[in-house]
């Protein structure tokens, strides 16, 4: 099929904002304001930004865990927008999620059993002795040993959790995986160990990724696709290596060197972004970037970029601003 | 500012002393925990010169934070206490002091940042009645002085609009604001030391780039030793001139900064370096890992404490811990087989 695995065309989500007196809706939050893009089997987009910038309510948005404002959104053929909640259900054994957090995303009332066995529980796939073989195997393709089974997510370190969060979310044998900063929570000498376990499972299952993170070093090496994502937006996308090789906005361009880099030979702190996040009660006019960037001109200020490929860079290397218009 | 300048300690101007800011001998820290006593850290002997940037780098549990804690004396004690050794603090140790003495190092001599800023501001009072306190009890001042002082720190710190944020609570500011409340906070009193636990890391990445630049150029500017705590090695070779390597409660390695990352001498520290996500020239397949996990303090291995995942690990190290040994001027290697 040539069709891509997940499709989302001009996706946003707002919430109200309520205040005032009578409290009533004052304004809509623009978490995410317009986002396309497209995952083919196989695949890992890798969706980079800093928090606020709408990329874990992007995620949830996908798998329907966040009312969709408006846009299409299509997994494996469904549109998941329209789905009636029946099929919905059914749809959702295609499309699972890791969590960041692997403290607060096990339930510590749970068995690792009983916790990678729900979703087969929830949608009654198999017999019971089904069940409990497919708990086994899971565990050993996460890389933890079948006796933990019985234990309680407190007896594991972060990292082991999180492979438990990752067994649970292969149960039902999904296509697409949303994985939420599956890693930024995780020791360093442990984030690679996931991060090669996530790439071993999806050269075996062939499962598509949308790995988010505010980390351009974790999503280097897994992803096929980034996009950099701020203030609701994606503001540059290219094939992973064209990206790291030749970023061109200014903001992928500040991330890139705010990494903080282990040669102390290299060069001092690089471009250092001034300001914060903008505030969504007071959006920037034009350019939502304009207020921090090292480079904005004038024009920046009163109109907004259209975020596509410049001309003489290749069709799949896009970015958002009018430096390159 | 005032002519005479009340703001320097009696004895801080003198930075470029021969002594250690901070000398500390053998120390342990025990905690009860329900699995009993573990000593989070057991055994371990730095110093700190005068101006001096020394980064303490480890996983979560090797003790890092507890380190920096016990120069200070803020273990929560129970269930933690400093069970043997000396900490010198400008010459002093504080181990024997009592709170009342330890209250007028603290903020004074010695400042602390931590990572959560959000935490260690009171939310219930203003940022200028925070800075203010300070140094009323330390330095004395005036409540006029104080707020002219305050505003000059938030100034320093690349503050926009410092008057009117010391009228202001923490929730109206920024985590990279309230960050930088925090170390004018902690150099308001010009200590000789300042202890950073992780000061970046609760941040956003462009704004961790603002902070660190910050932090080293106040460093060097007041020529202030600093211990800088953090699991990130890359935080460390832009600011640190000196590392130690900490797992499992022990010192597994001592280095000038450039020599830690051009020739790492421990196997942790190697694979550690190897291991951590970084920005590449070109995509690589599989990152390198370090195999198994950090052992439980309180169910440690017999011999070496990385042996378990350490790849070049032999039944000697399996039965004897290796002590931190020098193997070239300002190197120190906890390792039967240092490479």
């Amino acid at each position: 099929m040539n069709e891509a695995l997940v499709q989302v065309r001009d996706l946003k989500t707002f919430y109200p904002i309520k205040g005032g007196f009578p409290r009533r809706v004052i304004g809509q939050l623009k978490a995410v304001n317009g986002v396309s893009f497209e995952i083919p089997t196989h695949h890992t987009f890798g969706l980079v930004g800093e928090s606020g910038c709408g990329k874990s309510t992007l995620g949830r948005s996908l798998l329907r865990m966040q009312p969709i404002t408006s846009g299409e959104v299509s997994i494996a053929g469904r549109d998941i927008r329209r789905l009636p909640a029946r099929e919905l259900k059914r749809a959702r054994r295609d499309m699972q999620i890791i969590f960041q957090d692997p403290y607060g995303s096990l339930d510590p009332r749970f068995t690792v059993r009983q916790i990678i066995r729900e979703p087969l529980d929830t949608h009654r796939i198999g017999d019971k002795h089904f069940r409990n073989d497919e708990v086994f195997r899971l565990l050993e393709v996460v890389g933890l040993r079948k006796g933990v089974a019985d234990r309680y997510p407190h007896e594991f370190s972060g990292g082991q959790r999180q492979r438990v969060g990752i067994a649970r979310a292969l149960a039902l044998k999904p296509r697409f995986i949303v994985a939420d900063e599956p890693v930024s929570a995780l020791d360093v000498s442990v984030q690679s160990q996931v991060l090669n376990l996530i790439s071993d499972l999806q050269k075996s299952y062939g499962i598509s990724f949308l790995f988010i993170s505010h980390d351009l070093a974790v999503v280097q090496h897994i992803s096929h696709e980034v996009g950099v994502m701020y203030f609701g937006k994606i503001v540059e996308q290219a094939p992973a290596e064209e990206l790291y090789a030749r970023p061109l906005h200014p903001y992928t361009r500040s991330l890139l060197s705010a990494v903080p880099k282990t040669d102390p030979e290299a060069a001092g702190p690089g471009i250092i972004v001034k300001g914060d996040v903008p505030s969504h009660l007071n959006p920037p006019k034009g350019c939502p970037f304009h207020p921090r960037c090292p480079v904005a001109k004038p024009e920046c200020a009163m109109r907004e970029p259209v975020f596509q490929a410049p001309s003489g860079e290749s069709s799949t290397h896009k970015v958002s601003c009018l430096l390159f218009e | 500012m005032s002519e005479a300048n009340p703001n320097r300690c009696e004895g801080g101007a003198d930075r470029s002393g021969t002594d250690p800011v901070v000398r500390v001998e053998d120390l342990v820290v025990e905690f009860s925990t329900e699995k009993g006593r573990i000593r989070a850290v057991d055994g371990i002997s730095f110093s700190v010169m005068p101006g001096e940037p020394v980064g303490i780098v480890g996983e979560s549990g090797c003790g890092k934070t507890v380190t920096a804690l016990s120069v200070l004396k803020l273990i929560p004690s129970p269930p933690g206490r400093i069970a043997r050794g000396q900490v010198f603090l400008d010459g002093k140790d504080v181990v024997p002091l009592g709170e009342r003495e330890m209250r007028r190092l603290r903020g004074n001599v010695a400042s602390m940042i931590f990572q959560e800023p959000m935490t260690a501001l009171n939310p219930v009072f203003t940022i200028g009645g925070q800075m203010t306190e300070i140094l009323r009890i330390h330095r004395r001042m005036s409540r006029r002085e104080a707020r002219e002082h305050s505003i000059e720190m938030l100034h320093t710190v690349n503050i926009e609009s410092p008057a009117k944020r010391f009228t202001q609570y923490p929730h109206e500011l920024s985590g990279g604001m309230r960050q930088r409340v925090m170390i004018a906070m902690a150099l308001s009193c010009d200590p000789k030391l300042l202890l950073a636990d992780e000061p970046s890391t609760a941040l956003d990445v462009t704004v961790q780039a603002q902070v660190m630049e910050e932090i080293r150029r106040l460093q060097e500017e007041r020529r202030m030793s600093m211990i800088l705590i953090t699991h990130d090695l890359g935080v460390i070779a832009e600011t640190c001139r000196r590392v130690i390597v900490m797992y499992c409660g022990k010192i597994v390695e001592v280095s000038d900064t450039r020599g830690l990352f051009a020739h790492p001498r421990h196997p942790y520290t190697s694979g550690l370096l190897a291991s951590i996500p970084k920005v590449r020239e070109k995509k690589i397949e599989r990152l390198p890992t370090i195999k198994g996990m950090v052992p439980d303090l309180a169910d440690l291995p017999k011999g070496c404490r990385f042996a378990d995942r350490c790849p070049k690990a032999t039944a000697r190290c399996r039965e004897n811990e290796p002590g931190l040994v020098e193997v070239s001027p300002g190197q120190q290697v906890a390792c039967f087989y240092p490479d």
